[in-house]
């Protein structure tokens, strides 16, 4: 092997990197929190929404988690715009993702609703709770417990995911990493540095997960 | 420019081959190598314990495209050249090693600790008791996750088509940029995933109902 290093041009590029680790960061946290919007819109059609709706959720989730990112990527950033549908490609790119993750974590959010015994529903009923009240005070906050660690690893498959969204140029921290190449033609440098920034991330989120599953939703809970 | 025919679907559906074809590769190389890890993983020995740990942290903890690209641009750095096909297969297999090493350790782990205290006081060695008692209990536990990342493995093997691997989703740009017709074009690729992905998930499903409702005896 007679090949030198030079990280070098890589590392003088430090603001241009951490602006694209900024906007990967920004892209997964938007995506995950309007993707969890969708997704309890979607599990509460799921579990007791109209016939109609469910079938239409149903499809949904067997559409996306059947076919890969990537080609759904390919789909909202080119297919939407033949039909007049014109975004950027970070506009793409978030859409993409917040339906993907709707996608996935509907079912998280499902299997956290089926663990709620129904005699705590029932017992919510009898106290003459609405629908509504019942789902979001009695079902709502301890499926969110039991589901947390599930939707945590899921943000980090998004946010490790993303990385397709560069073949689009949506800015991202791949994004940045394919501009560098083209100049300085440092691309093996630059993809060790790239993915050491990826694996920081994804091990500090996770570090910041366990924490907070640790402080606020751990049993027992006495507050 | 030209519409979008049947010679385009046909084109599609022969780089279906190449999906299924590195699809089967990751699969089988990911098994064996799986299997490595999750041993490893739940072996006595501190050493392998902690490479297989960091191993899996690695393929876990960063993006598969990453992985596809630090293969394919640093093979030729360590004096091999290597093609976009060898590339995806290496980074799918070291991928899928991880992913499936870490499914299998729970499966393992989810035997119950008894079983394995019998078989030591049987006398069985490491290897018999692997062989005879863990492993096929692990297998009936590790089935349907296992069968369910069938598809995960699929819909990865689309990421080699950013390197320029012609299989399903590089035959969709190809001819999107032949047609410039990308809604019927990205649709028909879809539906490929979808037809491949889709029996998997079903089966993935009924035997994970299945074996639950054996649990639940």
């Amino acid at each position: 092997m007679n090949y030198t290093f030079q990280f070098s041009d890589v590392l003088a590029a430090w603001p241009l990197l951490l602006k694209g680790t900024w906007i990967t960061v920004q892209l997964s946290l938007v995506a995950t929190v309007l993707g969890l919007v969708v997704a309890i819109f979607c599990a509460w059609a799921k579990t007791s929404g109209p016939k109609p709706l469910r079938w239409l959720v149903q499809v949904y989730i067997e559409l996306i988690r059947n076919t890969p990112f990537l080609v759904q990527l390919f789909f909202f950033f080119f297919a939407l715009p033949a039909i007049g549908l014109r975004w950027s490609p970070y506009t793409a790119a978030l859409t993409a993702m917040v339906v993907n993750l709707g996608a996935y974590a509907t079912e998280i959010i499902r299997a956290g609703i089926e663990s709620i015994p129904k005699g705590q529903i029932e017992a919510g009923l009898a106290l003459s709770l609405k629908p509504h009240q019942v789902f979001r005070l009695i079902i709502l906050k301890p499926a969110l417990r039991a589901i947390f660690p599930a939707l945590s690893s899921q943000f980090i498959l998004l946010m490790l995911s993303s990385a397709v969204v560069s073949v689009i140029s949506a800015d991202d921290l791949t994004s940045v990493a394919a501009n560098l190449q083209s100049q300085t033609f440092r691309s093996f440098e630059i993809y060790i540095v790239v993915t050491l920034i990826y694996l920081t991330l994804a091990l500090l989120f996770s570090g910041l997960f366990r924490l907070i599953q640790r402080r606020a939703l751990s049993y027992p809970d006495r507050r | 420019m030209r519409t979008f025919g049947i010679q385009d679907i046909w084109f599609i559906l022969q780089a279906a081959q190449w999906t299924i074809g590195l699809s089967l590769i990751a699969f089988v190389g990911g098994a064996i190598g799986g299997l490595v890890v999750a041993l490893a993983r739940t072996s006595e020995s501190l050493v392998a314990t902690r490479l297989a740990t960091t191993f899996i942290q690695i393929f876990q903890g960063t993006p598969l495209l990453m992985q596809l690209f630090l293969v394919f641009f640093g093979a030729p750095v360590l004096g091999f050249e290597v093609s976009a096909w060898v590339a995806a297969g290496i980074a799918l297999v070291l991928n899928t090693s991880a992913f499936l090493g870490e499914i299998w350790r729970g499966s393992i782990q989810a035997v119950p600790r008894g079983q394995w205290e019998a078989a030591e006081a049987l006398g069985l060695g490491y290897g018999a008791r692997m062989r005879l008692v863990v492993l096929p209990q692990a297998w009936k536990i590790a089935l349907p996750p296992t069968v369910g990342y069938m598809v995960q493995v699929i819909k990865g093997t689309s990421l080699a088509a950013i390197i320029g691997f012609t299989e399903i989703t590089r035959a969709g740009q190809i001819i999107n940029n032949a047609t410039f017709q990308p809604l019927i074009v990205f649709s028909v690729v879809g539906a490929t995933y979808f037809a491949l992905c889709w029996p998997l998930s079903f089966w993935a499903g009924r035997i994970e109902k299945r074996s639950a409702a054996l649990q639940a005896r």
